[in-house]
This record gives C-alpha cells, structure tokens and sequence, in this order.
C-alpha cells in the first residue's frame, strides 16, 4: 500500500545556508493494507520527518514514496493533492495544538465538508459525523458545538480519527498521537487504532515508546540517526533484536516486573552480519535480510 | 458519568477579555485620556469663533474669557488652532497607522508563510528601509513634494513605518505556521491564502491590534517632528506647526505659555496615553500576565 | 522523618473561584528515601511539588503543615522560605535543560547563584569539580555557554546544581517526562546515586510514568484529583494494591510482551473530576466499579502495613 524507498531528507543549517544536516538517510521500508506499522525512534531520529515527507506537509530530497503503486512525491496541483488526502491522512501530537483555538472543535469537519464534498446537504453531513464520532466511540452531543479547550486530550484525539475517518482514508500517519495524554485515556485510544486496523486501515504509528509500539503493532521499523537500522514483524524485532541500537533501547525500558539491572536480553539467534552503525560505520548502507521478515542494516549500497 | 456544567466559553471569554479590560488600570487611564482628547477634537470645533489663522483679536494676550487659549503673535486664536491642530494630528495618526499596518501586514504574511526565497528578498527590503533614517528619508520626500497636505504626510510617514510591522508580523506568522492547526488545514486541502486569511491572522488579532497603536502613536511623533523642522503641512494647521511657530516667535522668551506648553502637553499626553494602552492591552490579552 | 506533611491544602485562585488543587494532603517521608509520586494530569502533583519550595500566587496556601528534619517549612511565607530555598528544599524542575541563563557561562551562573544564598563560590567549587567528575562531565564545561551542551550533558549539569548544596529534600519534577528511554533510565540512575552517596538525603519523584518510579522509587504515593489515594512501599503498590484507582492505573499500562490481540487492556473510563467544584467525599467514585453509599463521605486514611496507607472505604470497613 505505501513503500518508502531511500527516502531522504537533509537540511541546509548554517549560516547562508553552508552546512547540511541528514535528518532521513535513505529509509525503506513498506505497510501493506490492514497493517500496522510501528516507526519507533528516539527525539532526533528523523521519524516525525518521515511523517511529514509522507503527509506531503515536507518536500522529500531524494527517494520515492510509493503510494497504491504510484509515485506521491512529484505531484503538487491542488487537484493531485486533495486526492492524495482522501487516501492518506495524519493525526498529531499535541492534541490542544491540533485545534485553532479561536474557533469550535467541530470546524475541523466543516473544512472537510467544504474541501472534499461541497455537494453533501448539511443535513446528511451531519448524520455522517455523527456516525463517523460513534464509531470512535465519542457520543456526538458531547463533543460538537464546544470549544478545544472545554474537551480533553483524550477526546480531542478521537475526534481527529473521527475526522479522518469522514474521507475515504486508507492509511493513518500517527504521529505520537499518544504521548500527551493521560495514562487512562491512552489504552482507549490504542484500543480504538486496532480496532480500525482490523476494519482495513493501514497506521503509521510513530512513537519513541517500546511498549506502546508493541501492544498494537504488527510490524517495526527502528529509526537511529536517520537510518533504519532494523525492521521486520513486531515479534522478530522485539523478541530477537540484533541491532545493539535496538538492543539497548529494549534494555532501557522501564519494565513493571523487572528492574532495569536485572533485564537481560538473549543473545541475537541466528547468523549475524557485520552491522552499520549510524555515525560509526562509514560510507552507506542497506537492509539484509536475517530471518523471514527480519532485516537489518548493515554496511553496503550506494 | 460525572457532571460537567458547560457554559458558552465563548461568551465567557468574551466577558473574560471585558472584565480584565475594565479591571486594568493602564488600559484605563490610557483610554480616559485618549477619548478626552478625542472628543476635543471632535466637538473643541464647534466651539471656535474664529478661523485658526484669521486675525481674531489683540496679540500676545493671555488665555481669558474671550480667547480661552490665548492669542499668538499674530493675534491668532489659540484655542482655534488647537482644536483643528488636534484633528489633524489624528487623522495623521490615523493614516500613518493605517498604512504601515496594512503594508506591513501583507508583507509580513506573505513572507512568513512562504518562506524561502520570496522570504529572503522581502526581508532584504525591509532590512534596507529599516535602516534607513525615517526621518532623513522623510525630510528628502517631504522636500521634494510641491505641495504638503495632511493625507500625504500621512501616507507618507504609514510608507517609512511599515518595516517595523512587517518584522513582527513576519515573526508571529512563522512561529504559527509550526502549530499543528496549520498543518492539519494543509492536510484538508486548504490552499495557503485561506490558511493565512482563516487560520493565521485571526489569531494574531490581538498582537496586530496593539501593533497599529502603536504606529498610531509613532506617526503622530513623525508628524511633529516634520512639522516643527518646517516641512509640516503647507497649508492648514498642525500641533506641531504651532509648536514650531511658537518657538520661531520667541514663546518662550515672551513667556507665551498660552501657545507653546497645550500643543507639547496633548502631543505628549496623547502618545503616552496609547503606550499606556499598549502595555494594558497586552495584559488583558496575555493571561499569563494578568495579576489575580 | 526527613519531611512530613500534616493536611496540607493549597488552592488556586482563579476568576471563577478556588480550584482545589491539593486538598488534605498528609504523609511521611523518611531520611534517606525516593518517594515517587504518580497520578494523571490535574491530580496535585505538580501543584505538591511547586508549593513546597515556591509557593506563589495563584497558588494560595489555605491550612496544614509542613515539617523538615523536625523544623516546620514556613511555606507560606515566601520571605522566609529563602533560607529553605536551594540549601535545604531544591528543585530540578521540568524543562530543566532551559533552565539555566542562556547569556551566562556556566561556571559564572553557578558563582552568582551561590553568591546569592550567601555562600562563598571558592568553598564551593571544590566539591563541584568532584561531582563534574562523577556524572561524566569535564571541568571544562564552566566555561561553556548553556548552548553549547548537548540535551544529556544540560540535564545532568542542572542536576548537579540543583544538589550542590546537599539539600535534605530535593523534588525533581517530571524530569524524565521529556527524555528518551535510553536517556530517561540514564537520569534516573543518577537520581539514585546522588542519594546513595549522600548529595541530598530524600527525593520527593514526581512524574505520570509509574513504570519508571517502579524502577528506583522506594515507596509510591499515587494522587487523585487533588487526594490522597494510596502510599505504600513499590512492590506493593504496583502489585498489591488497595486502592481501585490504583489497580485500573497499573492494568492500564502496556508492556512490552502484552499485546491487543492476546490480552486487550481497558482505561479507567471518564476523566477526571473539575477541581473548581469537585464532588462530594471520594473524587474517583464516578469512575470507580465499587463505589457504594458510603463513597459520598470523604474516605479516612487508613493505614493498612507499615508504610502503606490507602483513603478508601473499602478497606476500612474490611479491618472494622
């Protein structure tokens, strides 16, 4: 459904603009229909950059984003665009952000009833929210005709899926759409991800968090420096990390059962290759595959 | 389900934004005194007898019954030239104000949204005007016009004022442009201008408000110091010329208090009075300023 | 007892009236002790941690006591509170990475600060190198300007100056809240090993992630809506819980090892009360699955082991 193929993303820094900074290094990596796919890096990996590349909210440096087949990072007419955001759409971090704090939460539907279906009557559309908001689980007297700041992060988030879900949306880009909330209402809205996974939605969930990315996941891809350094099913990645990237943010993860001394990760079974490390190895790299839908990077490509 | 009691928010801001209004002491006292003048300047005119520059009476007399500002050299009615010099020093402010606001705006948005190269180059003019002295730029137009009225002098002090909005704009229009709101209109297909006019501006409301204010008070300062260097309005009367004329004719040697001290003192009180407002309103509008 | 709370309350002033913020808030803290202190947004915590060390309006300090080493903390007094402030009670606040002055080399900030509360850079100084030395940090880095350190090497300088003093209680605010997992556990640990080698006696942890406190927290104090919930050593807490609000807390988090589709987790349905005017007795009875008649009055705090107290009817009527 989406490919990413050696998308790449630098920036000029600098004074006059000399310098350059690698935000994205050559990512690949894929979601097919009904999946979700964790993109799982720490502040400063570059994981929010890919969500922007791929939301078209940031123009790519070099790479191709695979869209149904077809290459999204050349086109640019509004007309191309809104059809690409039919597909494709996000949902962001900071829920109270999200929301232009001067006007209703509920304008957020009427842009979409304006920009993509002019020709609805206002009486069906309304019906449509409605439903869209029940099926997230937000019962619609609760949430319309009220102000961002009178609601919660919680439902301020849902309402964002809810939105997304008026368009005929086939892949999500959650951009650590959890982090802000509160311990209570992140679970639901998690809950509320599988549960639109199992009705066909593809999700990009980015997220710095291990655990979270392991509850609703069925794929991993683990962003370092810019450059995945390891992707594969959920349960390879996790249960069998081969990257020490990966290895020790695993061993870093503050656990309820265990302590942080008494953690310890076996040994990475299988053959493993000479590794690349971002900012240690050399020249560039490329994934290998370890196991049935494991891979890794290491040193290689052009 | 616990209960909520939810009122209209919106009201309640509203109200919100009317009681710290009322409650705030600078904003007051900056309100009292700008409408004081205000109305003076409104209605001082139907009151005056005679012509600001027609010969009334005996000069160099001091304020009485008959003249309640006096007389200058000339036996010009003092009061006369007051209230019409105020007029015209808000209609000064106003224009001034009005056109630097609004070219400062459009190039602000425009260069904070775009960013890139339409930005560079609009940043390098307005660097280039920023640095240019406004007033020896003011000298040099004001010079070469034939003929001075007013409304030019306005446009033409709004012309060299506008940088100052346009950098403030640009800044605020940037910061915004990172919020999240931004991003999801351009992910619902919103082309930019609607961004900037629907999502944008609205929220800088506030900061554009204060930020014309004080052009308001900066273009009537311009306005006096043309004046009173001699390339005020060529016809008509201004605080500023009266200032000038007053201390071309020796006021203050004479002791003519009459004519030099009420034109200085509105100047003066009326600019404060809008600063004063200005630090007032940012409060009102800043919660994190407000004192409890 | 290193610090000890005696119903303790502090309200916000706002246009709309108190917010009750912390209300009847009574606990123990020992010598030498971590307490992580948990609870969602709008639970106290963050109100708990400002109010005893700098309590300033809208706050408004309403009644309670607070005792350290035995001397009671004036906290409503901000004159007298200065020589608590950084010798005895410090801080490391949230965003603690821009805290310092950002136009000050550092080693100047840390002269002024210290010239400030009275005490002589050149006494001092000494002990800072040694503590430099212990977080990795060169002695370079006082020459430097704030800018020039990396995220890390920013929060483990604001942490050595937050300690300098060897203050007996030090409070660091959602210090890990900001951080990466790597990062995160690397700070925590730190924590830990100020305490153990004696640069502050007690730490006071607050933070929403409970997980981490289950790492280098001593005891939990879990808040609700400006209550007491629970307080008892860490196993305890996490695994044996009294209090409802806990144990849907604990259930709520995700591990890495649980997955959807093997052993879906439910949230804590609702949200939590609005504290301008909360409902009467216990704050979570809305949301709790036991609550019964006597819920509307507000529970005692009933001490169930040593160090573990729960404020639930429930458990009261079980011991009556």
């Amino acid at each position: 459904m989406l490919e990413l193929e050696n998308v790449t993303k630098v920036y000029r820094v600098g004074a006059f603009g000399k310098g350059s900074l690698r935000a994205v290094d050559r990512a690949c990596f894929s979601i097919g229909p009904g999946e979700v796919c964790s993109l799982i890096g720490e502040s400063g990996s570059g994981k929010s950059t890919l969500g922007k590349m791929i939301l078209k909210l940031s123009p790519v440096s070099s790479g191709t984003i695979r869209f149904e087949e077809e290459d999204i990072t050349t086109i640019s007419s509004t007309k191309q665009l809104k059809e690409y955001y039919r597909k494709v759409q996000g949902v962001f971090q900071d829920p109270f952000s999200s929301f232009n704090p001067i006007f209703k939460a509920d304008r957020v539907f009427h842009i979409i009833h304006r920009e993509f279906f002019p020709k609805v009557a206002d009486q069906d559309w309304e019906k449509r929210v409605h439903d869209s908001l029940r099926s997230v689980g937000i019962n619609p007297g609760e949430v319309l005709h009220k102000f961002p700041h009178q609601l919660s992060g919680g439902q301020l988030q849902r309402l964002l899926i809810a939105r997304a879900l008026l368009l005929d949306v086939k892949v999500l880009v959650a951009d650590e759409i959890i982090s802000m909330l509160d311990a209570s209402t992140r679970i639901d809205v998690l809950n509320l991800l599988a549960l639109l996974k199992k009705k066909g939605l593809c999700v990009l969930f980015i997220t710095h968090d291990l655990s979270l990315g392991y509850y609703i996941s069925d794929k991993a891809v683990i962003l370092y420096k810019g450059v995945v350094v390891e992707t594969g099913t959920t349960d390879a990645v996790f249960l069998n990390p081969v990257h020490p990237y990966t290895r020790k943010l695993l061993k870093a993860v503050p656990r309820l059962d265990m302590k942080w001394e008494d953690v310890e990760l076996e040994a990475p079974r299988g053959e493993i290759p000479e590794l690349f490390i971002p900012g240690e190895t050399p020249g560039a790299c490329t994934l290998q595959q370890i196991h049935e839908g494991h891979f890794v990077a290491v040193p290689g490509g052009e | 389900m616990p209960e909520k009691k939810v009122e209209e928010k919106k009201e309640r801001k509203k109200n919100e934004l009317l009681y710290f209004a009322f409650r705030n002491v600078k904003l007051l006292i900056g309100f009292v005194i700008l409408v004081f003048f205000l109305l003076v300047a409104i209605f001082g005119p139907m009151f005056v007898q005679y012509e600001p520059l027609d010969y009334a009476g005996p000069g160099y007399r001091s304020p009485s019954a008959e003249f309640w500002l006096g007389t200058t050299t000339f036996g010009q009615d003092v009061y006369a030239q007051f209230v019409y010099g105020l007029r015209s020093s808000f209609l000064v402010g106003l224009l001034g104000g009005g056109v630097a606001t609004l070219v400062g705006l459009l190039v602000g948005f425009f260069a904070g949204y775009k960013g890139g190269w339409p930005d560079e180059v609009l940043m390098m003019i307005t660097n280039i005007m920023m640095v240019i002295p406004t007033v020896a730029l003011l000298i040099i137009i004001a010079a070469y016009l034939p003929y001075r009225g007013v409304v030019i002098q306005g446009i033409i002090i709004g012309l060299t004022a506008w940088p100052w909005t346009a950098r403030a704009v640009r800044a605020q229009t940037f910061s915004l442009k990172q919020r999240e709101f931004v991003s999801l209109a351009r992910i619902s297909g919103s082309r930019p201008l609607s961004i900037i006019i629907e999502e944008i501006a609205p929220n800088m409301l506030s900061y554009v408000f204060m930020v014309f204010i004080l052009q308001f008070g900066g273009s009537i300062l311009a306005a006096v110091a043309l004046d009173f260097i001699g390339l005020g309005p060529t016809r008509g009367v201004s605080l500023g010329l009266m200032m000038q004329n007053a201390v071309l004719w020796n006021a203050i040697q004479l002791r003519m208090w009459w004519w030099i001290i009420p034109p200085g003192l509105a100047i003066t009180l009326i600019v404060s009075a809008l600063y004063f407002m200005n630090t007032g309103l940012d409060e009102v509008f800043n919660p994190k300023l407000r004192e409890m | 007892m290193a610090l000890k709370l005696d119903h303790l309350k502090v309200y916000y002033q706002t246009l709309h009236g108190q917010v009750k913020a912390l209300d009847d808030i009574s606990l123990q803290l020992k010598d030498g002790e971590i307490l992580g202190v948990a609870g969602e947004s709008g639970c106290g915590k963050s109100t708990l941690s400002n109010a005893l060390i700098l309590l300033k309006p809208p706050m408004r300090f309403i009644s309670g006591e607070v005792y350290l080493d035995g001397e009671k903390v004036p906290i409503e007094e901000y004159q007298k509170m200065v020589a608590f402030r950084f010798k005895k009670i410090s801080i490391i606040p949230q965003y603690a990475m821009n805290a310092m002055n950002p136009t000050v080399k550092i080693g100047r900030y840390i002269q002024d600060l210290l010239l400030v509360r009275g005490e002589t850079p050149e006494k001092v100084f000494p002990e800072l190198k040694r503590r430099l030395k212990l977080v990795e940090l060169s002695e370079s880095i006082l020459d430097l300007f704030p800018i020039e350190l990396s995220g890390g090497m920013k929060q483990r300088m604001v942490m050595v100056i937050a300690t300098l003093l060897n203050p007996s209680l030090l409070i660091a605010d959602e210090i890990t809240s900001a951080l990466d997992v790597s990062t995160q556990k690397a700070v925590s640990e730190m924590l830990v090993e100020f305490r153990n080698r004696g640069f502050v006696k007690s730490i006071i942890f607050v933070t929403h992630d409970v997980s981490v406190l289950y790492q280098i927290a001593d005891r939990i104090f879990i808040m609700y809506a400006g209550k007491f919930a629970e307080i008892g050593p860490t196993q305890t807490v996490i695994h044996h819980s009294r209090h409802p609000y806990t144990g849907m807390l604990v259930q709520a988090m995700p591990e890495v090892g649980i997955r959807y589709e093997k052993q879906p987790l439910t949230g804590i349905p609702g949200q939590p009360p609005l504290l301008l005017h909360p409902p009467e007795g216990c704050r979570f009875k809305d949301r709790c699955p036991f609550a019964y008649g006597r819920c509307n009055q507000v529970p005692p705090q009933t001490q169930i082991s040593e160090g573990h107290e729960v404020a639930c009817w429930k458990e009261v009527e079980k011991d009556a």
